[in-house]
This record gives C-alpha cells, structure tokens and sequence, in this order.
C-alpha cells in the first residue's frame, strides 16, 4: 500500500497534531495537488526531498523567531537601533534565513500604537514569523483596520487611550512589517530568553500586546 | 522567491519625492493588476520613506519584461482617507506605492 | 430601459476600507496536503517558473465566489496551475488526464498519493 515516506503522522511543530487529509473523501483540489506534485517530480522540476525539505523548513518558521528579535531588541539598545534601521539585516544575524524578504520593523511607545494589514491579498512576514493565522486573511481583517483600526483592536481585546496614534501599514508592495511591542513593566534584569515567552504573535502583527509578568 | 533587484532611489524620471513631501494617488481605475488600493486612489498623503527601486509588479503579473520603478511609503491621515467617519483624524495609513501612481504636490 | 451599472473601478479583492463584518478568531493547523502546496509555491517561484506577482494576478482574476467558497491553499492550488500551465511548464491536457487517474486511486488524501 503506497504510503507517505516522509511520516507527518506526529505532531507538528506548533504541538497541535496535523489536520488530517483524509477528513473529508479526497477533493478536487487535493486532486489537483497530488497531479501536480508527481508532473513536477518526473518532469525534473522538483524531488520529494526538495519538497519535504521545504516544508520542515516552513515549519521551523514560528512566532518563536519574531520574539527572539524583540527580547534582544527590549535588552540591546544597539541591535534595537538595527532592527529599526534595517530589520532583514538584523534578523540574518540573529541565524534567521528568512531569504529575499525586505522586512521594515515598526516600534510600539506610549504614544504610537502599530497595527499590519493586507487590504489586497495577505502579505504576511512568513519567512520570519511562519505563516499567517486564518483571521489576518479574513474578509473582515482586510476591509476594517484601515478603516476603523480602534474598533478592530477593540474586538481583540485591545482598547488605546485617545491620546495613543494608531498607525495602520498596508503592505501593498514588496516590504513586510513586523511590531516591535512596548517593553512590559515590571521586567527589569529580565535575560532575552524570559523575556521573549511575553512576546505574542499577535503583538507583533500589532493586535495585542505582550503577555505581562504573573 | 526571485530575488527583487534594489538600487537606491532610482527615479527614471529625475525628480524623486523625499521623505515628507506631499504627493497625491493618481486616481485613475486601470484594469488588470494593480498595487495601488482604491480606497487612497485620489488622496493626498506625505512620503514617509523611500525603499528604493523593484520590478513593475504591474508588469511581472503577466510575464512582461518589467523595469524597476521607485517605491515610497506615503502616509495618509484617516481624516484624509475617510473624513467625518474617521475614528480619530490624526490615526494614519501608511502604505507602500510605486511612482508611476504618485504625483508630487510640493 | 437598461440600467447600467456604473463601474468605479474597485475590484473585488480590493477589500480596503469595505463594509464588513466581525472579525472571527479562525485558527487552524495545515493539513499535509495544504502544506505541499506552500512548498510547491516558494519552489516553482524560487526557480522562476513565475512571480508572486502572477500569482495574485491570477488569485483576483479568479473572482470572488472562488474567494468565498474555496480555501485558502485551493485558491493557490489553481493559482499555481494556471502560472504553470502559462509558462509552459505543463499542459492543461496533461494536469486534467494525471487528475484523472489520481481520481480513480481512492477514496483518501492517503490512498491517492504516493510518495
């Protein structure tokens, strides 16, 4: 019985099991991608290997690497200077491979509050923070932040006093965004590491902000 | 991903915006794919930025050769893009746009 | 009298400032099958095949009922067909005949592909 070589049957990388394919009896498009796939390989274009590596490359990609960036930027106030000068720079020498991405880091203080969006498609820093969560494609996402950002954040849970300016970037063209959240009180003496396990995905697309000390 | 050609502020036609100049969206409705969203055709916004020079991605959509042009961040008010309904008039948009939408006011 | 509808140009993908509605807190793990076709487009896009660009190109020309009722990865499943089919890297005939026969494989995802 032909079956995957590559085992994916164990959890992935997020530490939820994989969806399982065989959900729902094969669909059209599952179809499509596993004649796709085999045409690519016996055509040269591709191998298994290339593919599988690709994946397991993807999947290492997480939020964990974006809260990297911000603890050593919340401790190193040179590597911060970097991060916002040139943040693809400052992630290659953090060891991120992120590749061709052109990533701009926007900073959160206590009189700018930073929010990303996608209005035309969903652009997303992947190669940094892994892929995008389902609601940052959402109809609803891409039509409101920039239309109505405080209402957005209200419905995450995240209300900003009057006097806070809201910037919303819409990643239209080749730059993707990342938020560099606001240092949380009560963290001083904090070493990158601990400080990190405060830095939600969410605070660096700029729907919520970092997990504050128990 | 190809690997996007950069050169620094290369402007073909000579006289590039820089950082707070105020330029207007041109307001024209092309067919085919575009980068410039409609809700800032028309608008008037200030250069936050310039990113330096890429591919026409107006071109790269359809297979077309395509010639770097300049890219800039312009920022918008919400007072600017959407008037009385803005929530608060001094939130902005910052979006990235190519200089074949921009037109320079200043 | 006809009435004609007045085109202000917005196409439907153009989502910008649009009236919508709440924001759902949707989040979900890839299955494999979506995450191949991820590979599939950061590795035929690495090797220039096509642009990301044309991938859009081809996301918005599929209109909107395709954005409503399709997923996310089989939006890009046909987005990467059609790139790959234009740049003569494959066939129409040869995508709809290899369909076909993985079709007939199984009932499963697992059943119809091979390693």
């Amino acid at each position: 019985m032909p079956h995957d070589h590559h085992d994916h049957d164990h959890l992935s990388p997020s530490g939820h099991p994989y969806r399982s394919d065989d959900d729902v009896p094969l669909t059209y498009w599952q179809q499509m991608e596993i004649a796709l796939r085999e045409l690519l390989i016996e055509k040269g274009v591709t191998t298994p290997e290339e593919i599988a590596r690709q994946i397991d490359a993807m999947d290492a990609r997480s939020p964990a690497n974006g809260a990297a960036l911000v603890a050593r930027a919340w401790t190193d106030p040179a590597f911060k200077e970097r991060l916002l000068q040139d943040a693809s720079a400052a992630s290659r020498d953090m060891g991120f491979d992120i590749g061709p991405l052109r990533l701009i880091a926007v900073e959160n203080t206590a009189q700018v509050h930073n929010v990303i969006v996608c209005t035309l498609c969903s652009c997303y820093p992947r190669n940094l923070l892994g892929l995008p969560p389902d609601w940052y494609k959402s109809r609803a996402y891409r039509s409101r932040t920039v239309k109505e950002p405080r209402k957005v954040l209200s419905e995450f849970g995240l209300t900003l006093p009057d006097e806070t300016t809201v910037r919303v970037h819409d990643s239209t063209a080749d730059m993707r965004y990342i938020v560099l959240p606001a240092r949380p009180k009560g963290t001083d003496g904090w070493d990158p590491d601990r400080l990190a396990e405060l830095v939600t995905r969410d605070s660096m697309v700029g729907t919520g902000l970092p997990r504050t000390p128990a | 991903m190809p690997d996007r050609a950069m050169h620094d502020g290369a402007v073909p036609d000579g006289v590039a915006p820089v950082k707070t100049q105020r330029v207007r969206v041109a307001a024209r409705m092309p067919m085919g794919h575009v980068r410039a969203p409609a809700y800032l055709r028309g608008k008037v916004g200030t250069i936050e930025r310039p990113l330096g020079a890429f591919p026409d991605p107006e071109r790269l959509a359809y297979g077309q050769p395509a010639p770097d042009r300049a890219l800039y961040r312009v920022r918008f008010s919400m007072a600017e893009l959407w008037g009385d309904s803005a929530e608060a008039p001094t939130d902005t948009v910052d979006a990235e746009l190519y200089d074949t939408w921009l037109e320079r006011l200043d | 009298m006809t009435n004609t509808p007045s085109f202000d140009g917005r196409r439907w993908h153009d989502m910008g400032g649009s009236k919508a509605g709440p924001i759902l807190d949707e989040t979900h793990d890839f299955a494999l099958w979506e995450k191949r076709v991820d590979a599939l487009m950061v590795l035929c896009s690495g090797k220039g095949h096509f642009t990301v660009d044309g991938l859009r190109r081809a996301l918005e020309d599929m209109g909107e009922a395709a954005y409503d009722e399709m997923s996310y990865y089989e939006r890009w499943i046909a987005a990467i067909s059609q790139n790959l089919i234009e740049a003569g890297v494959i066939t129409q005939s040869e995508l709809a005949n290899r369909m076909a026969e993985v079709a007939v494989r199984g009932d499963s995802y697992g059943e119809a592909s091979r390693a």
